[in-house]
């Protein structure tokens, strides 16, 4: 400080005092900006969550229909029953294809809009991946309605264009297929795919700026063709946008109850299973431990995001 | 730049055409004489469904509830994630990476989850579902978006820039007004925006935060599980589409320029 003796005074005052003790208490200035949003999330918001999920370890009473408030270990145990295993497992299973979908489809429009495109086409993908995002998740999921319907666009263009045996063809087939597309799994992971394309996208295309194009170059300059670039400096960079993507993708997917109930099979799946427990059945404890699958699949996908770097592209 | 090769190029139009379709088929069917069922080609076209929308009350209650909703949430989430952000962004100290997950963690879990556990606490804290009840569900995850956004801007933003404010006299909060809020302004706006998006669009958590009021997409979910008229839910569709493009474009050439500055800061 004694540099700036020749300078004038600093101004004085309560306001000027307060600064300084912020500036130079920066636990106190820490603790100040934390406190209001950790009282919503961590005390609220994980209180809430925790209430509802330890109601797992209690039971339902068969004859009354009340939660038995004593730990048991019952109510998980039903998770491993035949019927209720499978709904997991559809479930798990749907959200991955619906995530390596989005980023096998996402994956060009995100590397093209980082790489290729010029300023003006930049803002062009920006906004056509936008577009979709900010439109009403249930407007979407009609928009494929009116598509996959029987008597929809699919089935007229299909059937225009000669493919209309292909799809016959498809919609045999044991378990992709089913009456129309608008009741089969095909339907249910196609819409799934459109809707959370752009989360995918996004991330990706971030991750990809940020290579410099130095390191491309590099690699050309040490031999390297386009491919071999491309899978040994492209691909490992724009991984963690990848699974900061998929973060979105299987997370938004697991816990879906409304695309399977409105396009879908009639077998369940973990969002429905929860819906109708909590609500119709009025069993919370089951419902509880339903929840519990997706919180542990997430918290495995995210230590592994975490270790790949994957928050920094968010 | 270089340039792409012809796979790359059909691969990218082809995801975006993906992403375009269903809309344009929304905005074909506004026009449709068909009410019950959705044949292709429809078999007429008509501007009918444009004056019905116009004079359904229950329509514009919704999109007035949902607008009110996703101002105040947004509003909330714009506090207190920066505030969040600003604490996490460079600080360490002991248990920041269990705070930073928690500030994920509405979003990455799903939002069924999200809405019953909110949904039995408000039960618990006898607290009647309400407007407010919406409001607080829809800010717990836009607070996420927020944070992301502003977490982001605020690790580019060299520390440097804050130590020379400073050191030429600046105290904290004129640092934070000149220095540090022209920085990541952008970013907070591009985040208030996601979370407005969010909150506007929000079907999952609202209908477990709610009680009788119905925000627009819970109008569009009731009218796709009983539709009535087919083509009405086609119109609020486009308008919807149409109103909030402007606010996109806006937000992406606000936050274009922003990243120039934050670039030459570095």
């Amino acid at each position: 400080m004694s540099l700036a003796i020749g300078l004038p005074a600093p101004r004085e005052g309560l306001r000027r005092r307060l600064s300084d003790v912020l500036v130079r208490r920066r636990g106190l200035l820490l603790l100040l900006m934390l406190v209001p949003p950790l009282l919503w999330l961590g005390v609220v918001y994980l209180g809430s969550l925790f209430v509802f999920l330890a109601q797992s370890i209690f039971s339902i009473d068969e004859f009354s229909g009340t939660i038995v408030r004593e730990p048991t270990l019952a109510t998980l145990a039903e998770l491993f029953s035949p019927a209720n295993f499978d709904i997991l497992l559809r479930t798990v299973a749907i959200s991955a294809v619906v995530t390596l979908l989005c980023a096998v489809i996402g994956f060009p429009v995100a590397h093209y809009a980082a790489r290729h495109a010029g300023p003006r086409a930049k803002a062009g993908f920006y906004l056509a991946v936008m577009m979709p995002l900010w439109s009403s998740y249930l407007v979407k999921v009609y928009g494929w309605k009116l598509l996959l319907a029987k008597e929809g666009a699919i089935g007229w263009f299909a059937s225009h264009l000669g493919l209309g045996g292909a799809l016959a063809w498809w919609l045999d087939l044991p378990v992709v297929g089913g009456p129309s597309l608008s009741v089969s799994y095909t339907g249910m992971v196609l819409v799934f795919t459109y809707l959370w394309l752009p989360f995918m996208i996004l991330p990706v295309q971030a991750a990809l700026e940020r290579v410099p194009g130095s390191l491309i170059e590099a690699a050309g300059d040490l031999g390297a063709s386009p491919g071999v670039a491309f899978r040994s400096v492209i691909l490992p960079l724009a991984m963690p946008g990848v699974v900061a993507g998929a973060i979105f993708t299987f997370s938004l997917t697991l816990g879906d109850y409304i695309v399977p109930q409105i396009i879908g099979t009639s077998a369940l799946v973990l969002g429905q299973a929860v819906y109708t427990l909590q609500g119709t059945a009025g069993n919370i404890p089951l419902a509880a431990a339903f929840s519990l699958v997706p919180i542990l699949v997430m918290a495995l996908f995210l230590t592994l995001a975490k270790k790949m770097g994957a928050f920094d592209a968010l | 730049m270089t340039r792409p090769s012809l796979a790359l190029k059909i691969a990218a139009l082809g995801g975006l055409a993906f992403l375009h379709v269903p809309l344009g088929f929304i905005l074909l069917y506004c026009f449709t004489t068909e009410e019950r069922s959705y044949a292709f080609p429809p078999p007429g076209f008509t501007l009918k469904w444009f004056g019905v929308v116009w004079g359904r009350a229950d329509i514009w209650a919704a999109v007035g509830l949902s607008l009110q909703v996703a101002c105040l949430a947004t509003a909330i989430a714009l506090v207190l994630g920066t505030l969040a952000a600003g604490a996490l962004a460079r600080a360490r100290f002991f248990g920041r990476e269990p705070v930073s997950l928690l500030f994920v963690l509405p979003i990455a879990l799903p939002g069924i989850v999200t809405g019953i556990a909110l949904r039995q606490a408000f039960g618990l804290m006898d607290m009647p579902f309400s407007f407010w009840t919406i409001v607080l569900g829809h800010a717990t995850f836009c607070i996420v978006v927020v944070y992301n956004n502003a977490v982001a801007r605020l690790r580019r933003l060299s520390p440097s820039l804050i130590e020379a404010s400073m050191d030429l006299g600046a105290d904290a909060f004129q640092t934070f007004r000149l220095v540090i809020l022209p920085n990541v302004g952008t970013a907070l706006l591009a985040g208030g925006m996601l979370a407005f998006a969010l909150s506007f669009d929000e079907v999952i958590v609202t209908t477990f935060t709610a009680g009788q009021q119905s925000t627009l997409p819970i109008w569009m979910l009731s009218e796709l599980i009983r539709p009535r008229q087919r083509p009405v839910t086609n119109v609020v569709a486009v308008l919807v589409i149409a109103v909030t493009f402007l606010p996109i474009l806006a937000a992406y050439y606000l936050t274009r320029e922003g990243e120039a500055v934050a670039g030459s800061g570095k």
